[in-house]
């Protein structure tokens, strides 16, 4: 009796440690980019990699400012959210108050499969397919463009927008709907003046995972957008024209080359990698609690 | 209150009054629930179950629920899975133990062609007599019934209650039921629950036919409940 | 007469009602398709394209410079070798850390910070998962850069959220009245979770985590932190061999210039990782259907 009560909580113990892999899988990352990024600040400065406005690791004279990188992430993100948030968002109104029960078993599951397709085949289709298609009605866009890539990155966020947003706009009770037509609201006016911003926390929260899911994006716009690090302006029109680089592309160079583990290039991996994990947890963070905000109002 | 060896206690009331978390409380269920405090003793055999073994009090105190609840398993290994907890490896007795507690609750004739067969492809009532061969099966003295019969159809009901009389020959048995012809049908001792508290508790004729209480009566007169 | 052009205003006002419900309908329909229905094009191009190339000879050939005799043979087998060694990780891990904050935490303050830490963790970026590989077993463990463990032990890490959650529900969706059932017969908390609770979660988990790895066989950015090879000639020999997987290769070959790399080889390889992705999921999917029979008996 006293062996099998042992044999009890020695695989309650077990069972524990396996979960508290994934608290040590959050210190591994946390440290491991903190260790190596106080290496790299410890050769270059703070003021130059934050204010910096020239990107260039290998090349002499090197400069490590992320500037011109973070521009062309959020130059990415911008534009695939213009496309994500309208469509995402017109998607989940569709599927909460429109489509019937079977044709939203056949919808759901095909809009999850946007998200299921490996970004390196986006990468593949931007480059290779819708580049050479927007070339044919803007003759003077460049091989690598951030615009291809923006709009296949927004096509892999839309489930994320519509599928937390659907959650969303389904949580909001009948009765509130109800009260809408009986004041004689026609269905558009119910929706938008009383659906959606019932359901409005849950679809901010959406649009920030969305847009953090479009800022850690990797190999789509490490094919498509190109590895030209340049401070570029999202309301200039010709700079979507152009080739950029992102912090994810610019990971993916220096990961590509060879260079060595003590470089200062390799250490500007995870100053990059840091710079890059703080925005998407700040972004998660807000997303969560947006959401939970949502979640006490139909408790 | 005094549970009688070898008799059926029915123990009625309206629902929400505590008789499921009473029986639960014979056997120690109770106590998985979570934010649960336990007071007060159970004597069996003498001694307080609260300060026993668990595991061995559930074995000798088998328990069948109110929805039938076979395993997604065997019809075999449902009525094996009990001895096997509790270390019994050897086909040959298993087979003996599910051959036994599957007569014994009278379920053997319909499915001794088909013991490897899943038992949720079983009725509603076999399937709840399954669950009576797999209480039966680790040897228990007592078995506790919650409302064995509320999911299921009139004669399917009424194989079961014949079932629990015929099992008191070797079984105490304590019975929760919302269904007061069920306990007059069945129960030796009958006790009334009203709001959590024990009301009254006596032989079944006398509280049928002489109630001391006057809640007891409008309770069994239909008045209130 | 002033009601009846009131009259008349409003009807006007509910045909305008009606065109505009109609036309916001059209609109949602239409945005709901937009992603699919591109999506659904440029899967076309790519087959259309990939028709020409793929054969027998681009499955068993090493990659080349020569479009014509490159093939996708060591990336395919680096690929399989990776993700069954990552199921053979994730499984048992995500299994125990389900088990753990279902059936023993209850709402105990670690499980809160546990399960809060898993969602914060499903959506860090995977290249940061990459970093966290190299930094942990290229850098401080000393283990060879690029070779199959390594990467096995990041995407690991990186699944390793997205099955716990999958566990979890499908933990979670075993009925308690079997639980109490199997305590009833005097079972223990293991032996009620070994004996009943697992074998009926069990294909719920596998399809879970079937999914996730078809998800981390598309994943490129962590290996190439990791310094998966961009091009390998021989299929990995065994677990601790340098490995390139198919998402690499797919990306070395949208670098190369030729157009016959482009318009035939990518597409080609796109075709084959999207058939192995596929076939994992339709398996996953399978398991679940069978499964469903089967407890509806």
């Amino acid at each position: 009796m006293k062996v099998r009560d042992l044999k009890e909580r020695l695989i309650k113990y077990l069972l524990f440690f396996s979960a508290l892999l994934t608290v040590a899988v959050t210190f591994g990352i946390i440290l491991t980019l903190i260790f190596d990024s106080i290496e790299f600040f410890s050769k270059v400065s703070f003021l130059e990699f934050f204010m910096g406005t020239r990107w260039s690791p290998t090349i002499k004279p090197v400069s490590f400012g992320v500037l011109p990188l973070v521009a062309g992430t959020l130059m990415v993100t911008f534009g695939s959210a213009m496309i994500a948030i309208p469509c995402g968002l017109l998607a989940a109104i569709y599927l909460s108050e429109y489509a019937s029960e079977g044709v939203r078993a056949i919808l759901k599951p095909a809009l999850e499969v946007l998200a299921g397709i490996p970004t390196v085949v986006y990468g593949f289709f931007a480059f290779v397919y819708i580049t050479p298609l927007l070339q044919k009605i803007f003759p003077d866009i460049s091989a690598y463009n951030a615009l291809a890539a923006s709009i296949v990155v927004g096509i892999m966020i839309i489930p994320i927008v519509s599928s937390i947003s659907e959650d969303a706009l389904r949580a909001v009770p009948k009765t509130l709907r109800e009260a809408g037509y009986a004041l004689g609201a026609n269905k558009v006016k119910v929706i938008w003046s009383i659906v959606v911003p019932s359901g409005l926390s849950g679809i901010v929260a959406s649009f920030i995972l969305g847009i953090s899911r479009a800022i850690g994006e990797t190999m789509a716009v490490t094919i498509a957008a190109g590895r030209l690090p340049r401070l570029v302006n999202p309301l200039n029109p010709a700079d979507w024209f152009e080739p950029i680089e992102t912090m994810t592309a610019a990971m993916v160079e220096i990961g590509m080359s060879d260079v060595s583990g003590q470089s200062i290039e390799y250490k500007s991996l995870f100053a990059i990698g840091l710079t890059l994990f703080a925005m998407t947890l700040i972004l998660n963070m807000v997303s969560y609690y947006v959401k939970m905000r949502f979640r006490e109002v139909y408790r | 209150m005094e549970i009688y060896e070898r008799k059926v206690t029915a123990i009625i009331g309206p629902s929400g009054c505590g008789k499921s978390t009473l029986l639960r409380s014979l056997n120690r269920l109770v106590e998985l629930v979570e934010n649960v405090r336990v007071e007060g003793e159970v004597l069996f055999n003498g001694k307080n179950i609260y300060d026993s073994d668990p595991v061995e009090i559930r074995r000798r105190i088998g328990m069948v629920f109110q929805h039938p609840n076979p395993f997604p398993k065997s019809i075999f290994e449902n009525v094996a899975y009990g001895p096997r907890v509790h270390g019994i490896k050897e086909r040959r007795k298993l087979e003996r133990i599910v051959e036994d507690s599957l007569k014994k609750a009278a379920l053997w004739d319909e499915v001794n062609d088909r013991l490897n067969d899943l038992a949720l492809g079983l009725s509603g009532g076999q399937q709840q007599r399954l669950c009576i061969a797999r209480a039966i099966a680790t040897n228990p003295e007592v078995i506790l019934f919650d409302e064995p019969t509320s999911a299921l159809d009139p004669i399917a009901s009424s194989k079961i209650e014949d079932l629990i009389v015929d099992l008191k020959k070797k079984y105490t048995v304590v019975i929760v039921t919302h269904n007061i012809q069920q306990a007059g049908r069945i129960g030796d001792y009958v006790a009334f629950f009203w709001m959590g508290e024990l009301v009254e508790y006596d032989k079944a004729e006398k509280i049928f036919e002489k109630p001391e209480k006057e809640l007891t009566e409008r309770y069994l007169t239909g008045r209130i409940g | 007469m002033k009601v009846l052009t009131g009259k008349k205003d409003r009807n006007r006002n509910r045909f305008n009602d009606k065109l505009k419900d109609r036309l916001f309908l059209i609109l949602c329909l239409l945005t709901t398709v937009f992603g699919l229905v591109i999506l659904s094009a440029l899967i076309t191009f790519t087959f259309v394209e990939a028709a020409a190339w793929l054969d027998w000879q681009f499955l068993t050939s090493p990659p080349s410079r020569f479009p014509e005799k490159a093939g996708i043979y060591p990336a395919l087998v680096g690929s399989i070798y990776t993700i069954a060694l990552v199921g053979l990780f994730t499984l048992p891990l995500g299994v125990s850390a389900a088990l753990f904050l279902e059936e023993y935490s209850g709402r105990s303050r670690i499980a809160k910070i546990i399960e809060i830490n898993i969602s914060n963790l499903a959506a860090v970026p995977s290249i940061v998962y990459g970093l966290l590989g190299l930094g942990i077993f290229v850098s401080k463990l000393n283990m060879k850069p690029g070779i199959i463990i390594v990467g096995a032990f990041t995407l690991t890490l990186l699944i390793l959220p997205v099955v716990i959650v999958a566990s979890q529900e499908a933990i979670r969706a075993v009925p308690y009245s079997l639980r109490e059932a199997s305590y009833g017969l005097g079972a223990t908390k293991w032996q009620t979770i070994r004996g009943i609770v697992l074998p009926s979660a069990m294909p719920g988990i596998l399809t879970g985590t079937i999914l996730a790895l078809s998800r981390a066989i598309g994943e490129t950015a962590p290996l190439i932190m990791i310094g998966a090879a961009s091009s390998i000639f021989s299929a990995p020999k065994d677990f601790f061999s340098p490995f390139s997987a198919m998402p690499m290769q797919i990306f070395v070959w949208t670098d190369m210039p030729r157009n016959e790399f482009l318009h035939g080889v990518a597409p080609a390889g796109v075709v084959v990782l999207l058939a192995v992705m596929l076939s994992m999921n339709a398996f996953a999917i399978f398991l679940r259907n069978r499964y469903q029979k089967k407890l509806r008996g």
